[in-house]
């Protein structure tokens, strides 16, 4: 087993675990009804996403943990999703400017990743890429609606950009693991999808009238398992009741 | 374990089940079979297995377990025992194999097809209101009841209604 190959996959699978288990908050919480079911089917999608990819990891892995063991039972410094995912939702601006920029992101990714020497990868990819294609759609309307709405709504969108900016370069760091599954042909060239994403996201930020951040100190260490203080609580709550009742099932 | 179709040649084996997951539905939208959806890809003899292959519409379609044990459950019930169903991711589902009749199925029941082949501005195209068949529609949300919905409304006749999104 090559050993970035499986830490690449599991990367992917945290990315979306831990995005989704964010946007699942929102359940029940949502500004209006129809808003609730789509941030809803949103967290669906990234879960649904992050079952396939730890199943994928486990494999690679090959000593037989499945997508729950992986999900369940590692701790904060096991996890090595990328930081933007596990930030608190904040108000809807946050979690709207937030998911925007990780739409477009997963959707230049996985639309790369289609091409994957991993044919189980390249098949998630098929079917994420389509699901993020909406996702996109979704997100960009919604940035656009509040950057370009009443003031209220474009301050908190500018804040939120501000607060985030600094995340996203996390996105895009190429380390050992990530050179070497790019050698083996199993992870996609970041570069590109760098250029592509600061060029889609500049043009829905100048529709929405808000202003791209000046580049501000890039936060880092989610990939080597430092993350946010953040973190310790959202894992507590999403593994709670595999933690005390261990292999439960219903 | 004695399966009873042992004995069957291979293509007869694979009509007769096919026969038998005609009945299987999809559990949120139980007027279309899963052949109807085209989530069911294919029927095949390995071996002397039975081997049902099957493709979720989303990624987190919380129905798919369900549409395991459905079929299953019918082949069971037919007395196979010699089975096994395999997910499969590529190609990745579209709308496009939505079949004909399924698209029918969708409009009796009030939920609008989706419109015409795959385009990625589906949610921008034209969508039929399944009840007054007027075009003056507009989106009231990218996502209805289900994952593979999103919800319209009739500016004509104004009636709210699910669209089964391009895909």
């Amino acid at each position: 087993m090559n050993d970035s190959h499986f830490r690449y996959v599991l990367r992917l699978g945290d990315d979306a675990l831990i995005l989704g288990q964010r946007l699942s908050q929102w359940c029940g919480h949502s500004p209006f009804l129809e808003e609730d079911i789509a941030l809803a089917n949103t967290a669906l999608d990234h879960v649904g996403r992050a079952r396939m990819l730890l199943t994928r990891a486990g494999e690679l892995e090959g000593v037989g943990r499945d997508e729950d063991a992986l999900a369940y039972f590692r701790d904060e410094r096991d996890y090595t999703n990328c930081l933007i995912a596990e930030l608190p939702v904040g108000d809807f601006a946050f979690t709207m400017v937030r998911q925007f920029l990780c739409d477009v992101f997963h959707h230049e990714l996985y639309g790369a990743l289609m091409r994957s020497t991993d044919e189980q990868l390249a098949g998630i990819a098929q079917k994420s890429v389509k699901e993020s294609a909406y996702h996109v759609k979704r997100s960009s309307e919604w940035v656009k609606r509040l950057g370009d709405g009443t003031e209220e709504s474009h301050q908190r969108a500018q804040d939120a950009l501000e607060e985030v900016w600094a995340f996203a370069n996390e996105l895009f760091e190429v380390d050992d693991t990530i050179a070497d599954a790019i050698e083996i042909g199993v992870a996609a060239d970041l570069a590109p999808i760098e250029a592509r994403w600061q060029e889609r996201v500049g043009e829905t930020l100048r529709t929405a009238t808000l202003a791209t951040p000046e580049q501000a100190w890039p936060q880092t260490g989610g990939r080597q398992g430092l993350h946010t203080e953040h973190m310790g609580r959202l894992l507590a709550e999403m593994q709670s009741v595999q933690r005390a009742y261990p292999g439960n099932q219903w | 374990m004695v399966s009873v179709i042992a004995d069957l040649e291979p293509a007869r084996v694979v009509r007769e089940v096919r026969a038998l997951l005609n009945e299987v539905r999809d559990p949120e939208i139980p007027i279309l079979t899963i052949a109807d959806l085209g989530i069911l890809r294919d029927v095949a003899v390995v071996d002397g297995e039975i081997v049902v292959i099957i493709t979720p519409t989303y990624v987190g379609c919380p129905a798919m377990n369900t549409v395991s044990s459905d079929i299953a459950q019918a082949l069971k019930a037919a007395g196979i025992e010699d089975f096994s169903i395999r997910e499969q991711l590529s190609p990745a589902w579209t709308t496009d194999w939505l079949s004909d009749a399924g698209r029918e199925k969708l409009k009796s029941e009030g939920i609008a097809p989706p419109s015409g082949p795959r385009d990625r501005r589906s949610l921008r195209g034209t969508v039929t209101c399944p009840q007054c068949a007027s075009t003056d529609t507009e989106l009231v949300s990218e996502f209805g009841s289900t994952a593979c919905k999103a919800l319209y409304r009739c500016r004509n006749c104004l009636e709210p209604f699910d669209y089964f999104k391009c895909h």
